[in-house]
């Protein structure tokens, strides 16, 4: 069957299916259903196959999207998987948690008149189709390097470098702090945004590849970088993320029930604390929750909380709706939640009960002035203008700093701006030979395919300066 | 998976672990802590390193049974395994000749104090300790502290062995009979160690106390474990968790430690529950 561009661009977008508000918040099960394979050929019709595709541009490891699209159509999903996988080693989660409104979806042509043709939506049917019938199976197709390639960190960046790095024929070992592999999708995603399964599938393909994990090691305490290299690698990839959640440091702020994000989602996530006392780890969720921040973290900490019962949950940012970091399809699950929005409002101080209980977050208005460094406009205090809000659950979502614990261990590193290591864009190599950084810990906070990026492009350049020292 | 070698009771309600990690154990140094998680189900809980011994690769964790995860240490055996062990985690303590150090553990907190203790005596410290406990029988480690001490004193809350009082009582002495002490360090109930922070305060001789609160990762990550010292805010766990005990907030300490009581009350009983349907989770109690 084929279609004219005119008959294509008639095709409405497909909605990916979605549970209804009202039951997910009560469970963790997974808010988006996914496509159909009807639906989903239907879908990738709406492609009208571009000679000059700029969706490909707008993707960070550049996945060949015209092509993957038309082997749905034509029924070959085992063809459009392993499109995908040829620069993609972590689709499914891809296709769940990247921003391709930002991406591949807004350099589509469709775009310019009517809705982009459903990219995300559509690897997402790819990859879960390919995980369900198992249909291409990751192998190591070269001959073993006889290199020996340490990896710190097991988020989006280092299994993207470990993947790749281990289809070069490298042997590769995973370094990992916590004790599950996955770095934020684990600890910080949550389950009915990601489910932990297809994390875990994710790593197991690893395991096929030959990638061993090391859990329960903090590189920098457990061992240094230097005995790394001294036990026979020949290159390192750092990995370790972001690490270190920050707070506003206004007053109140380590009152009890006081928390940073990173900490209420690890309890929820990583530890199943919703599953308390099942499982032995707690998490305190009071009747009136505040989140404070705009971004994607503070979305999932307020979904999150919204699940664990409580009567209010507040988003507080500080500047306007349209200048929230978060992704707007989030923004937008978490309003059909319920959750209240408090934007252009910035808290200034908490206040506690006798016992020591955050009881008051003490709030001031703001409004917007000229754009800052950012290009989004700075908010500024309304005098006067306080109020407060009893609140008993504080959860900050401000962002991270990154933790310095690699670098005061490890000699000959640069650290640029913010505690970031510098590194070579186009090699992602440190200022020191041998050792390589990418995802958060090299350039800020951003997004798990941003760090699978740079995992890729890691990857590459440590093949390549292994091969060249022979 | 890491191999408890050795099990057994110090005192009611105290014990004694010692479980295969070797790289852990050429790594650990005095004031370091590891987390432990016992099961798939369990719960990541800091533990101070007690002991490391390199040349057969364990380390020594000194437990007392306060919470859910604790109770279920206690049902371990030699030869069980723990499921996940992290570390050396947080900064080691400060170890030079300062001249007279003054060494104060209060309860289980002497578990803490003894690997700290026996390197400021390596470093050439006169050593002056003083432990404690409600009564004798809840005494720990007193052969190890005294091997590592020049002057060595034991209270106990009821006088049933050593002197009768706090172990601030001695160090008051020594302050007012105007001995030179160059430093303090104190690791035990929240209390106590404020108590000697204040005591020497006045007198200006720097005070290192060690600090316990709550965590999940031990990493940095979460946050659960800041305390405020001077006019910062502070990780234990990687910032600590040895601080100026002048400096510390222990008001806010106090009520951070709180935070999670409830919980931890409402998790004890039903691991009692549990223990009594015989329901424990796999890897616990040994099989």
């Amino acid at each position: 069957m084929t279609l004219t561009p005119q008959e294509r661009m008639k095709i409405p977008r497909h909605p990916l299916p979605a549970q209804p508000p009202e039951l997910r918040v009560q469970c963790f099960a997974e808010v988006a259903l996914g496509y159909d394979e009807q639906t989903a050929r239907e879908e990738a019709m709406r492609c009208l196959q571009c000679k000059r595709p700029y969706c490909v541009d707008g993707c960070p490891v550049a996945i060949d999207i015209p092509g993957f699209l038309k082997e749905i159509v034509a029924g070959n999903i085992d063809v459009a998987a392993a499109i995908i996988k040829k620069t993609n080693s972590l689709p499914s989660i891809c296709g769940r948690v990247c921003p391709q409104e930002t991406q591949c979806e807004e350099r589509c042509v469709l775009a310019k008149k009517g809705q982009p043709v459903a990219i995300g939506a559509l690897e997402r049917f790819v990859a879960d189709y390919d995980r369900r019938y198992r249909l291409t199976k990751p192998e190591v197709t070269v001959k073993a390097s006889g290199k020996k390639i340490a990896v710190v960190g097991s988020g989006p960046a280092g299994l993207t470098a470990a993947g790749t790095l281990a289809q070069m024929g490298h042997a590769v070992t995973i370094f990992e702090a916590l004790h599950e592999p996955g770095g934020v999708l684990v600890y910080g995603i949550p389950e009915f945004r990601l489910p932990k399964e297809i994390v875990r599938e994710e790593v197991s393909s690893l395991l096929d590849l030959g990638v061993e994990f090391n859990l329960n090691v903090l590189v920098g305490r457990t061992l240094t970088i230097d005995e790394l290299f001294a036990a026979g690698y020949s290159a390192v990839f750092l990995a370790p993320g972001a690490g270190v959640p920050q707070f506003m440091g206004i007053p109140g702020e380590n009152l009890n029930g006081v928390s940073s994000a990173n900490e209420f989602l690890t309890r929820v996530n990583l530890m199943k604390a919703f599953l308390f006392p099942e499982y032995d780890t707690p998490v305190y969720c009071g009747k009136h929750v505040a989140v404070i921040g705009g971004g994607n973290t503070a979305m999932d900490a307020a979904r999150t909380a919204k699940r664990l019962g409580p009567e209010k949950v507040y988003i507080v940012y500080r500047r306007s709706e349209k200048e929230m970091p978060a992704r707007r399809e989030e923004i937008e699950h978490a309003k059909e939640e319920g959750i209240e929005f408090m934007c252009l409002t910035a808290p200034v101080a908490y206040h506690s009960n006798s016992r020591g209980w955050v009881e008051e977050m003490e709030c001031i208005r703001m409004e917007l002035s000229e754009p800052d460094e950012s290009g989004r406009r700075r908010p500024v205090p309304v005098p006067n203008s306080n109020f407060r809000v009893p609140v008993d659950t504080v959860i900050v979502a401000i962002g991270a700093k990154t933790n310095d614990l690699i670098v005061k261990t490890t000699g000959g590193l640069t650290v640029a701006k913010k505690g970031y290591l510098l590194v070579d864009p186009e090699t992602q190599m440190t200022t020191r030979p041998g050792i390589f950084a990418g995802g958060d810990i090299a350039g800020g906070e951003a997004t798990v395919i941003a760090a699978m990026g740079q995992g890729r492009v890691a990857a590459h350049s440590i093949h390549r300066y292994v091969l060249e020292r022979g | 998976m890491a191999k408890i070698l050795e099990k057994k009771e110090l005192a009611p309600r105290t014990h004694y672990l010692r479980v295969h990690a070797p790289v852990i154990a050429t790594h650990a140094r005095p004031g370091q802590f590891v987390i432990i998680r016992l099961h798939e189900k369990g719960e990541r809980i800091p533990l101070t390193i007690a002991d490391s011994d390199s040349s057969v690769g364990s380390i020594t964790l000194i437990v007392q049974e306060i919470g859910g995860t604790t109770k279920q240490i206690a049902l371990l055996r030699t030869g069980d395994d723990i499921r996940d062990v992290l570390g050396p985690l947080g900064a080691p303590s400060e170890i030079e000749n300062f001249g007279t150090v003054v060494l104060l553990g209060g309860g289980f907190g002497i578990a803490a104090i003894h690997p700290i203790a026996k390197a400021l005596r390596q470093a050439g410290n006169t050593i002056i300790s003083i432990v404690g406990a409600r009564t004798k029988h809840l005494l720990i480690m007193e052969r190890e502290m005294q091997a590592v001490s020049h002057e060595f004193v034991v209270m106990t809350d009821d006088g049933s062995y050593g002197r009768m009082g706090l172990v601030i009582e001695p160090l008051r002495e020594m302050i007012e009979q105007g001995r030179a002490i160059h430093r303090v360090v104190a690791i035990g109930p929240l209390p106590m160690m404020r108590a000697v922070a204040e005591l020497t305060r006045p007198h200006g001789i720097p005070t290192v106390v060690s600090l316990n609160p709550v965590m999940v990762d031990g990493t940095g990550m979460c946050g659960g474990c800041r305390v405020t010292v001077g006019e910062h805010t502070k990780f234990a766990c990687v910032d600590g968790p040895e601080f100026d005990a002048h400096l510390v907030n222990f008001d806010e300490l106090a009520a951070r430690s709180r935070m999670y009581r409830e919980f931890e009350e409402l998790h004890v009983c039903r691991i009692e529950e549990r223990l009594q349907q015989h329901e424990v989770p796999q890897g616990v109690a040994g099989q």
